[in-house]
């Protein structure tokens, strides 16, 4: 391992301790973030998914 | 010979369309989204006196039939951060100023789609009550047509342009593992698949040549350098998509900009050549496990992720010996971090890429929403994610949502949509736009031409890229109160 390398997956593990330390999620919460995110995306979603699609025809370009 | 800088510049045409109005004409809704632009802009001609698009690197003349339809007579605005925005066919088109290294580039690419938001935004009113403009960032439309996200790199006139073909083809064909911004389907015939890494690679058929819009090359040979023919080519690399992404677009630009440097130095040791590199594209591009071997020319196989592997150690080993601007050890830092991440888990580079953050919010509605993958719910997500509205965009809301790294603050993009880089000629002509934008009569990446109110038209020639910037041009320009003074000042000081 070059002293690089070496520096890097030290600096990783360092991070991954840390994140350990500052995070208290279990899968749960992880799975509760997700949903809370889609749910955001969902209100935001263009209406008529299908409708949308079917009509979203480009020209050519460059 | 030996490597110049990299001078660097994107190019991005973006999809349009009218929320109510689907039947709307693209080139009229492009020409008001550029004509509502209400930021700092001259509205110029732009002339294509210095342009070729026809004339070919490999030597041939310019073919007739390429010049037409080019201009259009269509709407052309200069930006007071130098940038050109403009109609180019039926795509509202951002060409971003000439930066000084891959991290302002990245920077003024990012400020394009504010500025074309602003502009879609501006544009409201001229619409009836209903419509509104949707911008994307994007390269397809899912129908087998592809419009494009164009690289330019400045590269020394002596390099042989049969060397970027033999050293920079297999580059282009793998670094698709961290270029791509993901695709639902395949498109222009290609083999089916629920999704791939990116929007472009179903439409190259060539590996060189001219075109742009049909049998498109992995390398493109459209010789018009913008600068000093006699020094300078600048290299327009087609084969990539658009990113949101601002990492990515970082090492994307970066990662190529120190392999043509790396070329130009004759330190890339072997070409690497693939036996069919036009498979190989699609054949990267449709492998989510990154495993897929590739036959080589000379026997043999490699994965893209271990071909990307060499070049990295290529690109370090050069990086040590040469003494390169700031942001290339972040480029070589990120790129390191990618592939190996990309050979860990590829799905861990969501917090980077376009395609790997498409593809996790993909899955995880498949999931929630037990969708299969032609559902047009999933189609609208892979859409939707390259709006370029912050409202509606999800790429914006998977960074609200902390789930993808940004690389500038609000307050840099907001200074980059305004003010020009300071360490290229781009600063001449942004600063030219804001401060005698009424004077300017016509523009080109090359020259300006201003009308002072003498008897002629003054054309200011900007042959260098790296001159024209503000440690140069600066005083003139500061104590310069309108174009006449600014000519005379000019005519004294050949700067």
């Amino acid at each position: 391992m070059t002293e690089r390398e070496q520096k890097r997956t030290e600096k990783r593990e360092t991070e991954e301790v840390v994140e350990e330390t500052q995070t208290t999620e279990g899968p749960q919460d992880v799975a509760e973030k997700i949903d809370d995110l889609l749910e955001e995306i969902d209100s935001v979603l263009e209406e008529n998914a299908e409708e949308f699609v079917k009509n979203y025809v480009q020209k050519g370009g460059e | 010979m030996s490597a110049i800088h990299k001078v660097i510049g994107t190019e991005t045409e973006f999809g349009i369309s009218v929320r109510g109005a689907p039947d709307f004409n693209p080139v009229l809704a492009s020409s008001i989204v550029v004509n509502s632009y209400a930021g700092l802009r001259a509205k110029i001609k732009w002339s294509h006196e210095e342009e070729s698009p026809g004339r070919d690197a490999r030597g041939f003349g310019p073919e007739g039939g390429l010049m037409p339809d080019i201009d259009g007579g269509l709407v052309n605005v200069v930006l007071g951060n130098g940038a050109r925005f403009y109609v180019d066919h039926a795509h509202p088109e951002y060409s971003a100023p000439e930066a000084f290294d891959p991290l302002e580039a990245a920077l003024y690419d990012k400020a394009g789609e504010v500025v074309v938001t602003r502009a879609a935004e501006g544009a409201r009113t001229l619409l009836e009550e209903g419509q509104s403009l949707v911008i994307h960032k994007n390269n397809s439309d899912g129908k087998g047509n592809s419009y494009g996200s164009h690289e330019n790199y400045l590269v020394n006139r002596e390099l042989p342009f049969g060397e970027i073909v033999d050293f920079f083809t297999t580059f282009l064909v793998t670094r698709q593992v961290f270029t791509g911004s993901g695709k639902l389907g395949s498109e222009n015939g290609r083999q089916t698949v629920p999704f791939q890494l990116t929007q472009r690679a179903d439409f190259f058929e060539e590996e060189v040549g001219l075109e742009t819009t049909l049998k498109r090359p992995i390398i493109n040979t459209r010789d018009e350098p913008h600068g000093d023919p006699t020094k300078y080519r600048r290299l327009h690399v087609i084969i990539g998509d658009a990113n949101m992404s601002e990492v990515q677009n970082l090492i994307k630009l970066g990662s190529a900009a120190i392999i043509l440097m790396a070329i130009e130095d004759g330190a890339i040791p072997d070409s690497l050549r693939l036996a069919n590199p036009v498979d190989s594209t699609w054949q990267v591009s449709h492998d989510l496990d990154l495993t897929k071997p590739l036959e080589l020319a000379e026997g043999g196989t490699a994965t893209a992720l271990e071909l990307q592997g060499r070049y990295l150690e290529w690109a370090k080993k050069y990086a040590e010996n040469t003494d390169l601007p700031e942001s290339y050890s972040q480029v070589l830092t990120e790129w390191e971090g990618v592939l190996a991440d990309l050979e860990a888990d590829p799905l861990s580079t969501a917090d980077r890429l376009d395609w790997a953050a498409k593809y996790r919010l993909l899955l995880d509605y498949r999931e929630r929403d037990d969708l299969e993958w032609d559902a047009p719910k999933l189609k609208l997500l892979a859409l939707q994610y390259h709006d370029v509205d912050p409202a509606k965009g999800l790429h914006h809301k998977l960074v609200e949502a902390g789930r993808i790294r940004r690389l500038f603050t609000p307050a840099e993009v907001e200074q980059a949509v305004n003010e020009p880089p300071e360490r290229t000629r781009a600063y001449f002509r942004g600063r030219s736009v804001s401060k005698y934008g009424d004077s300017l009569v016509a523009a080109n990446w090359d020259s300006l031409v201003f009308d002072s109110g003498e008897d002629t038209l003054k054309r200011v020639p900007m042959m260098e890229p790296l001159r024209g910037t503000k440690e140069l041009v600066s005083g003139l320009l500061d104590s310069s109160d309108d174009a006449a003074s600014l000519l005379r000042a000019l005519g004294e000081n050949d700067d």
